[in-house]
């Protein structure tokens, strides 16, 4: 694909459940190829719901949202999601997780079994294949959960909060795995998350979202070059993106609590 | 400390065990009560070995009875759960249907089953599987409808058809559910074909299991060999419950959170 067209494109979008207050509205938002997106903001901004609509999860009430062009139902082929839990299933092995979306994709076996031990040992698991997950640590799981994501080779990653039950180390070890892993095999993402410093360090746009209803209330973009390493989060201007971003935060979250 | 409680888990029942038998015999020595009242212990011991070859016999019988009852119950109950695990018009039409199959007193309905099925072997296990097939309906039911809804949601995203999400999703995360089932199952399906062979199997000749001793023993007033047929049926009732804990091991130790992690 062409870089720089839209993945995503959300035009003037507004959402209720059923018949609540308005869970998001007047969203504007149009993803291109390559970019790394991460939305952030008060829990109930509708951050999650945003990937939600981008999935076909769930519908939109009024605007439009499209997914290379598509309903985003039509293009569930092109995306994979990693969820908050990693939500392995308990019953099969590590191997057998990473191989289940080929599965249900009709791939044959002996090229999943080759994708999945590939994936596996990318994330560094190779002698963790034949374990269930409740043998792994809640890393490694997550780590499981990446390689299944990106086993069918996704052009559009979403993300929904998939660290925030890691501790911070291991959070940066993933984050810093992640971007390693988009070097080898680029694709798009949209990512949700409640740590300022883990958007910093990921994305090349961050939207802060403000609640009720969930709005777009600020972009700030992220020039550092990549590939980014770990030592950037020592950078003073790295300090400078935290400090701007949370400067935003606090201030929708300000709005919020008057 | 895992070994102090593993012997622990042995010495405890043996000595609420023998607890029992003393009290049966201070009973039995207080209040003078006739050996065809009250039997000793001993003497519900000595039956049973003068009446082993009966007793062999009719208890194999019983477990045929019961083990067919069973393992229909868990077949019919597996089929009827997913039938109404998929659709919610197909459970609001059947599922208060089998719960007023299952308020109703099997006693009521053994006539009928002696009608219908026949008696002996057949109407035995008619009545075991309407003894034990409700459990597994309504835990695997219940466990279909359980399934994660982020694995729910997974499966949806990957563009999973219906059928893969049953099969691949829901049937397995429901297996907990149904041996659980199962499991109430195993201890209610002995029970039943001995009740079975008591209304069904008496009633025309009886197939020579438990129920039917249950009934001579009682004619007869042998009242230690019934107490001695009692503790057969109870040693089936466990090689059941056994059989059921086994499978269970077998389908769920590597993975279900149910057993003990491997040490790592």
């Amino acid at each position: 694909m062409e870089a720089n067209a839209p993945i995503v494109k959300f035009h003037s979008v507004a959402k209720r459940y059923g018949d609540g207050a308005l869970v998001l509205d007047g969203i504007d938002l149009s993803v291109e190829t390559g970019d790394f997106v991460t939305l952030i903001g008060p829990s109930g901004c509708g951050k999650s719901t945003v990937l939600k609509l981008v999935s076909g999860l769930s519908p939109w009430t009024t605007g439009e949202v499209t997914v290379a062009g598509q309903a985003p139902r039509q293009a569930r082929d092109r995306q994979s999601c990693i969820f908050q839990d990693a939500t392995l299933l308990p019953w099969l092995t590590a191997q057998a997780n990473v191989e289940l979306p080929m599965r249900l994709r009709g791939e044959n076996t002996a090229v999943r079994r080759a994708r999945a031990a590939e994936m596996l040992s990318l994330v560094r698991l190779n002698d963790a294949r034949d374990f269930y997950p409740r043998q792994l640590s809640g890393g490694m799981k997550m780590r499981v959960s990446i390689a299944r994501a990106l086993s069918v080779a996704p052009e559009l990653l979403l993300l929904d909060e998939p660290f925030g039950a890691l501790d911070e180390m291991t959070r940066n070890h993933l984050n810093e795995e992640l971007l390693a892993l988009r070097a080898r095999a680029p694709f798009t993402a949209i990512f949700v998350t409640h740590s300022v410093s883990e958007a910093v360090f990921l994305s090349n746009r961050i939207f802060v979202m403000a609640a009720r209803p969930g709005r777009f209330q600020a972009e700030v973009r992220v020039e550092f070059p990549c590939p980014r390493r770990p030592e950037l989060r020592e950078q003073p201007e790295f300090q400078a993106k935290v400090n701007e971003v949370s400067r935003l935060l606090h201030q929708v979250e300000g709005v919020e609590v008057r | 400390m895992k070994r102090a409680s593993a012997i622990w888990g042995w010495i405890l029942p043996v000595v609420t065990g023998a607890m029992i038998i003393a009290l049966w015999y201070g009973v039995r020595v207080v209040t003078g009560m006739q050996s065809w009242i009250l039997p000793t212990p001993l003497e519900v011991l000595q039956a049973a070995v003068h009446e082993r070859q009966l007793l062999l016999a009719a208890a194999g019988n019983t477990a045929v009875g019961a083990l067919l009852g069973f393992t229909l119950a868990g077949v019919a109950g597996w089929v009827t759960s997913i039938v109404l695990g998929s659709s919610l018009s197909l459970r609001r039409s059947l599922y208060p249907w089998l719960l007023v199959l299952q308020m109703t007193p099997v006693i009521v309905l053994t006539p009928i089953i002696v009608l219908w099925a026949g008696a002996g072997l057949p109407g035995i296990v008619t009545v075991t599987f309407l003894i034990s097939y409700f459990p597994v309906v309504a835990n695997m039911t219940q466990g279909l409808l359980s399934t994660d809804r982020n694995l729910v949601a997974l499966f949806r995203m990957s563009n999973a058809s219906r059928f893969q999400e049953l099969l691949l999703l829901r049937v397995p995360s429901a297996l907990p559910y149904f041996l659980a089932g199962l499991r109430i199952a195993a201890t209610l399906a002995p029970i039943g074909a001995i009740f079975g062979e008591y209304m069904v199997g008496s009633s025309a000749g009886g197939t020579g299991g438990l129920g039917f001793l249950v009934y001579s023993y009682n004619t007869q007033i042998k009242i230690p060999a019934l107490f001695a047929t009692a503790l057969t049926s109870c040693l089936l009732g466990f090689i059941f419950v056994a059989g059921v804990a086994l499978f269970n091991w077998a389908v769920l130790h590597k993975w279900h959170d149910s057993y003990e992690q491997p040490d790592r």
